[in-house]
């Protein structure tokens, strides 16, 4: 093992023929450095909006400029009539939507990872379907639907019910993944010790890919809580914290926006940060 | 299965009775797939079909409802009414695919290859925008790029730019503003490609003399075009739908298709009209993603939307 990572480095660092080995010398800086780049484009927008959670602007919308530090903002977060009830209205969906799609996605995962039945293609054509289907389309075809059924009325329901629906694709290839990967003797030696399959699954297979059911719940927990363009389409009256912030843009967003909006990413990393670290721990012990 | 237990070997003694699945097992998969099966069913396929039976209605919200009268009329209507819009988008969206495919394939290509144990903390802030509302982000970029904003302001004062030069309202900010929404979506199939690729086959290329630029060219390449495809698929396809970066960064000018869908469905109430118009996008996407998933199968596009890289 040792000796081919020693011959594999060697041949990193010694090519076979250095034709112009000056040039090499700094070209290999070319591609880390563009990825730092390309990773603060990405970053700029979260950047501003830490940013200017703390701008000192003379009245209540964020403008451009930076005025200067301020902790008003912070302080007075829940200030602003209707954004916390938006606030509420999306913890409130994300987590309910999340623990129903992670059940049905999970379950729909099992049947994809195990086991080769009449219909597995079409489902999972579906599944793929849903995954590529452009936002606008789902959330049109949805409220078509909700307007036609003249039930339930646009709101909370219709908005959760829709959650779970594009929710569930993303877990059950999250849980079938990690399906796919076991080692079917493990259960197969739990039953050769007497487990009942049901006791085999719950013993053996369920510890095993917690994981993945945990990553699916987060990942339909932050499809849920970022969601615009669908619950605008089904969301009747009732505003998400999105919806929310979109509807105010057009008279300039308050600043306890920023305020949200940095909780919220603040609380996403810590959740991701400490699930990539679980699984690390798990996949060394 | 059943083939590989020699036809000679006596079997172990409780294997046979375990493999043939009774009833009961062969009902298992079934069982597990039915509440997601019953809920797709009813909030994913059963929506695509009554828009395509809206799309086909005629009548008007004041004159007594909606009928459904097989008026394929409404698609000569909107396709001659929004050509404009339609062309548009698929423009917008094809400039996007490609240069969000040329920004994230150097970066992907570094991760996958030269990432090392940093891979998954730097695929991590890849995916970092999915954190913060779409929403905020755009608005974020209306600040950024505004005309007296961080840059242009700066740009202005300096005198490197004339005053009344603006980036907001053009077909550059939303592109731009597209691109920037979409390049993790670019990002995770290139990378799920990418990372499959035997290593070892670029140490062969090179001892067979080939220079890192042949070796990327005739191994790492080819091997990364299904991660290509799966990239345009899962970029082209929701951008060309997208009207949120239309209408936070863009003007009058720049109205895309699925901000008259948006405007039909929700401001006009004239449901048929909407219908057909997402109908249309819908076959496009139909169209793309069956031929993507007849040549290279669903997996990729699985593992990319799991982040199961």
């Amino acid at each position: 093992m040792s000796t081919i990572e020693v011959a594999a480095r060697t041949s990193e660092d010694h090519p076979p023929a250095p034709l112009n080995p000056a040039r090499r010398r700094w070209t290999r800086f070319i591609l880390p450095a563009y990825t730092l780049l390309l990773i603060l484009y990405l970053a700029s927008p979260i950047f501003m909006m830490f940013l200017y959670s703390f701008n000192d602007i003379p009245g209540d919308r964020q403008a451009a400029k930076f005025f200067g530090f301020t902790l008003d903002w912070w302080k007075n977060v829940f200030n602003i009539p209707g954004l916390p009830d938006a606030f509420r209205t999306s913890l409130e969906i994300a987590p309910v939507s999340a623990a129903f799609a992670t059940v049905l996605g999970t379950l729909l995962g099992l049947a994809l990872g195990r086991y080769r039945f009449r219909g597995l293609r079409p489902v999972d054509f579906v599944i793929f379907l849903a995954i590529a289907v452009p936002e606008i389309v789902l959330g049109a075809s949805l409220l078509s639907m909700f307007v036609l059924a003249e039930f339930p009325p646009l709101g909370f329901i219709t908005i959760l019910l829709s959650h779970v629906g594009f929710s569930i694709a993303f877990v059950a290839v999250t849980v079938r993944a990690r399906v796919q990967g076991l080692d079917r003797n493990l259960e197969d030696a739990a039953q050769d010790l007497f487990a009942t399959p049901l006791a085999a699954f719950f013993k053996v297979t369920l510890p095993l890919i917690a994981p993945a059911i945990l990553a699916g719940f987060l990942l339909a927990f932050v499809l849920s809580l970022d969601d615009f363009v669908i619950t605008n389409f089904v969301a009747g009256q009732t505003p998400t914290f999105p919806l929310w912030v979109y509807g105010a843009q057009r008279i300039g967003i308050p600043p306890q926006v920023n305020v949200m909006g940095t909780l919220l990413f603040s609380a996403g990393i810590l959740a991701a940060v400490v699930n990539v670290l679980a699984q690390r721990r798990r996949g060394r012990g | 299965m059943t083939e590989a237990i020699g036809a000679g070997d006596p079997p172990p003694s409780r294997l046979p009775e375990r493999r043939t699945l009774g009833s009961r097992q062969r009902l298992t998969p079934y069982a597990l797939l039915g509440p997601a099966g019953v809920y797709l069913f009813v909030f994913f396929l059963l929506p695509l079909a009554l828009m395509l039976y809206t799309s086909l209605q005629s009548g008007g919200l004041l004159s007594g409802g909606f009928r459904f009268s097989w008026e394929v009329s409404n698609y000569a209507d909107v396709l001659g009414q929004y050509q404009r819009q339609f062309v548009r988008s698929i423009q917008y969206s094809l400039i996007v695919t490609v240069v969000a495919l040329l920004l994230a394939y150097p970066m992907t290509y570094w991760i996958a290859f030269y990432g090392g144990r940093f891979k998954s903390s730097l695929l991590l802030l890849i995916l970092m925008p999915f954190f913060v509302s779409f929403v905020i982000r755009t608005i974020q970029w209306k600040f950024i790029l505004g005309d007296n904003g961080p840059i242009l302001g700066a740009l202005k004062s300096i005198g490197l730019l004339p005053d009344e030069f603006r980036v907001l309202a053009t077909p550059f900010a939303v592109v731009a503003g597209i691109t920037y929404n979409f390049l993790p979506f670019t990002a995770l199939p290139l990378y799920v490609a990418l990372e499959r690729i035997d290593k070892r086959l670029v140490e062969a290329a090179k001892d067979l003399y080939s220079s890192r630029w042949q070796a990327f060219r005739k191994v790492v390449w080819p091997l990364s075009i299904p991660g290509v495809f799966a990239a345009f698929l899962l970029t082209f396809v929701p951008a060309t739908g997208d009207y949120v970066n239309a209408d936070l960064l863009g003007g009058p000018g720049t109205t895309m298709i699925g901000n008259i869908i948006q405007q039909k469905f929700l401001l006009e109430l004239d449901y048929p009209e909407a219908s057909a118009l997402s109908v249309i996008l819908m076959l496009v996407m139909l169209v793309l993603a069956s031929l993507y998933a007849r040549i290279l199968g669903t997996q990729d596009v699985a593992r990319a939307a799991g982040a199961q890289v």
